[in-house]
């Protein structure tokens, strides 16, 4: 694929004795948006959390294959895995926010990298706020409690911690999914916003997210990479018999 | 069914008594130590009970002196020492035990850590007058090493079993999204321990530590055989030094019923009580605070 940003190939993925991911093999191009989508347990969570090594935490794991993140392999023997992460950034299903105020959580990432200029910070928590359509809700706010949000403005604000990193790729694992419609909605509208700068990896449980806001979409089923095509495709004419029953609601 | 009914409320009785008697007690030694310390003050001017550094109960050709200024200091010390040395020590041990050691160390050393807590005080004591004793009059070049410093070094001793153990409990309760969200943003195990989990813990901590500290200052046999029994207002840590609760033990037993100085050893009492209290209450106000927070 041309300006792929990220090439997996026959990438496993083992939980001590079992293997949650298959000889997956994918490209992810850039500045889109690409969903994955797949009955519970899939292993698209898995994934997602593959390309930012966030499941290295978890004892007993083990990955084979590669992710050529701009032609390196992320699973390489000498990659700094915290370099990694600042650039593949992550919002997480539940949102969660520190308990900091609101500026703190948006500076944090900037203060771990050892930035203390009071003004650059100052700036770059306003424009990451600005850019995860916050700042006009919360500028009155930012030294109280992150807690203090609703649901809606945590996962926001969490969006806008991701970015005052300037991270070059947005992984995010069902964003939505613990939020009402009013807030999925002014999520969506944001992921549409962030494409232009962003590469952005969104694994939904919901298909009509998927539908509405990814420009490529990935079918995952039992570990295995069952389909990926553009998102219209997948959802009109899918090549395979079991996206087709997965996408029509016949199982899932 | 009315059976039933009957054994419900036997229980509910039984333990509502076993509550009731807790309080009962406490309020009962709080009375007792009102009751009797009431006396001494008819006599002790409160001022120079609790301001002036002189304690001699026992002089004969001049007035007899009652301030517990110099023991109160002395108490102070110790257990402020004995912290100074404890919560560092305490908070690395909880942290390593919490995010670095695996799990087969934890398991075997945790138990260690509590089974710290049930060693005798007098023992603890002891080694103060064998071991650490001698060590500190070798490195600083002192007649005899019984001061301050060496009961602040067995306090935290002392102390260190519940600040380990409470601490890190308090950072294993800190939610892991806190610690994946840190670890998503680029940051390493330790600044996510010290930026992040700390912090979040922080009131777990700090009632750790309060606990610690009500411990050290309500100790008395671990003081009273190592930091050298000499009542007057100290200067520095390597002075010796006697504390309220060692006043207390010393005195006790050979003082003459119902005199002033068998009732100001009461009132030492009840200042004892006052400030383990306070320090109690405070430290269950913190830990429910933050219990609140964690939810």
């Amino acid at each position: 694929m041309k300006n792929a940003k990220i090439n997996v190939s026959k990438f496993n993925f083992y939980y001590g004795d079992s293997r949650v991911l298959k000889d997956i093999t994918i490209d992810i191009p850039e500045n889109r948006v690409t969903g994955i989508i797949g009955p519970s347990g899939c292993g698209k969570s898995t994934f997602l959390r593959s390309l930012n090594r966030m499941n290295d935490v978890i004892l007993g794991s083990r990955a084979e294959g590669s992710v050529m993140l701009d032609g390196r392999d992320i699973y390489g023997r000498d990659v700094d895995v915290a370099g990694l992460r600042r650039k593949v950034g992550m919002v997480f299903q539940k949102s969660n926010p520190f308990p900091k105020s609101v500026f703190e959580n948006v500076a944090y990432g900037l203060r771990i990298d050892g930035i203390k200029d009071k003004y650059f910070i100052e700036e770059r928590v306003e424009r990451s706020l600005r850019d995860a359509a916050l700042w006009s809700e919360v500028k009155d706010r930012l030294r109280d409690n992150a807690f203090e949000l609703s649901g809606g403005q945590q996962q926001r604000l969490c969006i806008a911690r991701a970015l005052a990193i300037e991270p070059e790729i947005l992984l995010m694992d069902e964003p939505a999914s613990a939020l009402d419609p009013t807030a999925t909605l002014k999520i969506e509208e944001l992921i549409q916003e962030l494409k232009k700068k962003y590469t952005i990896i969104i694994v939904t449980h919901n298909m009509q997210q998927a539908a509405r806001v990814s420009d490529l979409t990935a079918f995952f089923m039992l570990g295995e990479l069952v389909e990926y095509d553009i998102t219209s495709i997948i959802f009109t004419k899918p090549s395979k018999k079991l996206t087709e029953d997965y996408i029509t609601g016949r199982f899932g | 069914m009315a059976r039933h009914a009957h054994k419900e409320k036997l229980i509910h009785g039984l333990f509502l008594l076993n509550g009731l008697l807790v309080v009962f007690l406490l309020a009962g030694i709080f009375a007792v130590l009102v009751k009797t310390s009431i006396p001494a003050f008819r006599e002790i001017p409160l001022g120079q009970f609790l301001f002036s550094s002189v304690w001699n109960p026992t002089a004969t050709f001049t007035k007899p002196s009652y301030g517990i200024l110099a023991m109160l200091v002395s108490t102070f010390m110790v257990s402020v020492g004995a912290l100074a040395i404890a919560i560092p020590i305490g908070v690395g041990a909880a942290a390593y035990l919490s995010d670095v050691a695996n799990r087969h160390v934890r398991e075997i050393a945790k138990p260690i850590v509590e089974i710290l807590a049930g060693i005798p005080s007098v023992v603890i004591g002891f080694l103060g007058i064998v071991l650490v004793g001698p060590m500190i009059a070798r490195i600083f070049g002192l007649p005899n090493g019984l001061n301050a410093l060496n009961g602040a070094i067995l306090l935290a001793v002392m102390a260190l079993p519940t600040i380990v153990s409470l601490s890190e409990d308090a950072l294993k309760s800190v939610p892991r999204s806190f610690q994946e969200a840190s670890l998503a943003l680029g940051a390493t195990h330790w600044q996510t321990l010290v930026k992040v989990k700390i912090p979040a813990a922080l009131s777990g901590i700090i009632a750790a530590c309060m606990l610690g500290m009500g411990r050290a200052v309500g100790e008395t046999m671990t003081v009273l055989m190592a930091t050298g029994c000499s009542i007057k207002m100290p200067a520095s840590f390597l002075d010796s030094v006697q504390t309220m609760t060692a006043t207390i033990a010393i005195e006790l037993g050979e003082v003459p019923y119902n005199t002033t100085h068998y009732y100001a050893l009461f009132g030492i009492g009840l200042v004892l009580f006052i400030i383990t209290f306070f320090v109690n209450m405070a430290s269950d106000i913190i830990l429910h605070k933050y219990q609140r927070v964690m939810k």
